[in-house]
């Protein structure tokens, strides 16, 4: 397979790409890393997921390295979102649904049996398509929930506040605030307060799920800022419909395609090959706007 | 400030409301069918009350009708016809409980003066003059058999509905079954089975913590079943951001569902309060009565004000029965102000 589309490579080369792509995604550079916070990254070997009968996705083989942000692109209903909710095991909430693989954090299989789940979403943190700020509590309780729902300690609380808020980018919005109800913010903010409430029990890595996809376009900016810091101390999956903001923040992209069966990964490669010189036609058809 | 010039002469209106000369119209088609209709009561075999409204109500619909067809056509006809039989159904809902209202009202104030909230009726015989007597021992009673039915029920009809929304177990299915066919269960069922379970058997005394035991078998398919509806609205979002957060399921339901419902299962609960306080049959088997304040809910007869209002009209005398109005105008007082609560709580956003 590779044999045959290394002449396709260079053809490609001396193809347009939209220009906005190809530029953003060469800027796309390798951050200085800091290794010691962020695990071995994650991997995923064969997977699968059903829901009930249906076979949503299949043998899809990933490899997060530490510290990386990588973009899943795709049609809608490719299994981009299953996909990403099996790396956490919030797959496993559908009633019906079903997995076959192995997710493999820090060398361990997160689905084996002696492995407790709630361990798992607190080294894999999770930031979901809709804003969802838990309405009960303020800002500033929104942002320490997760250490109260792991009954997790922390030495001093309002440190950890303000980082992670800074961290999210939120902190000058809110800071003479924390005690409003999150439900006040608007949904960019309240989705930068979903981000600092996952990065408040430090996991290893931040699964997003379309995180911009409700949001206008000046908040989705501040969101690839947040992004882009994030990146230096924690391993990133991010679910996105928009292909200029998978050029724009990730450093990976992996295609996933369902021709009416299961989805697949059809390629995974860095972010400005995927976009300048995609290896299967059917990504290349992609990421140039002649489909989906 | 000066560019609102060039809207000068424009006014806001609204064109697609009626105008004063149909109103004017509707009004005089009002006024003429309660006279056609009065006529109609002189003339013909329908008289009093009813048939003043039924021959009303028919002369008002055909003559609107009418108007609409002859103005716009068959289709907007039928929907004036429609409209206006709705107003006459809610009319006549209204009836009852307006004439009920009225009814307690004005028969029910004239017992009521300071010391018949806080007298009991020990030293007193029905015939004693209104001034005298009270039922402070049956509002004390009313408030110990719910405050103890409240206490047993709340918490089971509660983690009823837990397992209904959040488990979701085997059982579901069967236990919201039997949580929907209690809420129709009788009183007296439920007062009947304490009688023969307990109070037979084991007590052989009646007592307030019996008639409670009855209270909260009536009360928790309520808070059970309205629980449940208010855990439902609670969005599936904010459970998988609790999971994913790293709390546990338990963790999760207590520190984000619950809270987010709070205000709809204090809802729950007054609507639950307000079903059992007007329940007469079981307190009258087992709480007993009695005409003087009891403090022991776990010995002796226990009045309350069900048991009160029953007494009172049983009795007969003209200032027993004006007791018992008064007594049912506390009853219904309370039982309002309970809903009202509940709508308070009801109407509030979730979470805020």
């Amino acid at each position: 397979m590779t044999t045959e589309n290394n002449g396709d490579q260079e053809k490609m080369e001396t193809k347009t790409t939209p220009s906005s792509l190809s530029s953003v995604a060469s800027s796309s550079k390798r951050k200085v890393v800091n290794t010691k916070a962020m695990g071995t990254g994650l991997e995923a070997r064969g997977v699968h997921a059903w829901f009930g009968n249906h076979h949503a996705l299949a043998d899809v083989s990933l490899d997060f390295a530490a510290g990386t942000v990588t973009a899943l692109i795709g049609p809608s209903g490719c299994g981009k979102s299953t996909f990403i909710r099996t790396l956490n095991r919030m797959h496993e909430f559908i009633p019906s649904a079903a997995m076959a693989g192995q997710v493999i954090l820090d060398g361990k299989d997160i689905y084996d049996p002696s492995v407790d789940v709630t361990k798992i979403r607190l080294q894999i943190g999770m930031v979901f398509q809709k804003p969802n700020p838990f309405p009960s509590m303020t800002i500033g309780e929104n942002v320490l929930s997760g250490l109260k729902l792991a009954q997790l300690k922390t030495e001093n609380k309002d440190d950890l506040l303000e980082e992670c808020l800074v961290k999210a980018g939120l902190w000058n919005e809110v800071k003479d605030r924390l005690n409003a109800h999150g439900g006040s913010l608007s949904g960019g903010q309240q989705q930068r307060l979903c981000i600092a409430r996952s990065l408040a029990v430090r996991p290893q890595v931040l699964l997003m799920d379309e995180p911009c996809s409700a949001l206008d376009p000046g908040s989705t900016l501040r969101i690839e800022e947040t992004i882009e810091e994030l990146s230096s101390s924690m391993t990133i999956v991010i679910v996105t419909h928009n292909m200029q903001q998978a050029a724009r923040v990730s450093d990976y992209t992996a295609f996933f395609l369902s021709d009416g069966g299961p989805g697949q990964m059809i390629e995974m490669a860095p972010t400005n090959e995927i976009f300048a010189r995609p290896r299967d036609k059917r990504t290349e058809n992609y990421v140039t706007g002649r489909f989906g | 400030m000066t560019t609102t010039n060039s809207y000068q002469g424009i006014k806001p209106q609204r064109p697609w409301q009626a105008s004063t000369k149909d109103k004017a119209i509707t009004v005089g088609i009002f006024l003429f069918s309660i006279a056609f209709a009065y006529g109609v009561v002189l003339v013909s075999g329908l008289n009093g009350k009813l048939g003043m409204f039924a021959s009303f109500v028919f002369i008002f619909v055909a003559i609107n009708s009418g108007r609409s067809y002859l103005q716009f056509g068959s289709a907007l006809a039928k929907d004036s016809l429609v409209n206006i039989l709705v107003a006459v159904g809610t009319f006549l809902t209204l009836i009852p409980i307006v004439s009920i209202l009225f009814e307690v009202f004005s028969k029910g104030y004239k017992g009521l003066y300071l010391g018949f909230f806080t007298r009991d009726m020990s030293l007193n015989s029905p015939n004693d003059p209104l001034n005298t007597g009270g039922l402070g021992h049956a509002i004390l009673g009313t408030l110990i058999l719910v405050s103890i039915a409240l206490v047993i029920s709340v918490p089971i009809g509660i983690l009823t509905a837990l397992y209904l929304t959040e488990i979701k177990g085997n059982f579901t299915r069967p236990i919201r079954f039997l949580v929907q066919a209690m809420s129709g269960v009788p009183s007296i069922v439920a007062g009947l089975f304490i009688l023969s379970a307990i109070l037979y058997p084991i007590t052989k005394n009646n007592s307030a913590i019996l008639g409670s035991l009855a209270l909260a078998i009536l009360m928790i398919p309520t808070v059970a079943r309205t629980a449940e509806e208010v855990l439902n609205l609670i969005p599936n979002d904010l459970r998988e951001a609790g999971v994913a957060l790293g709390g546990t399921q338990w963790r999760t339901v207590a520190m984000i569902v619950v809270p987010a419902a709070k205000s709809g299962l204090i809802t729950a609960v007054i609507l639950g309060v307000a079903r059992i306080a007007g329940e007469t049959a079981p307190i009258l088997l087992l709480a007993g009565g009695g005409d003087r304040y009891n403090y022991n809910p776990l010995s002796g007869p226990m009045g309350s004000l069900p048991h009160f209002i029953w007494n009172s009209f049983k009795n007969g005398t003209p200032e027993s029965i004006a007791r018992a109005w008064s007594g049912l105008l506390v009853l219904l007082v309370i039982v309002f102000v309970l809903f009202a609560i509940a709508r308070f709580f009801g109407n509030r956003k979730v979470g805020k």
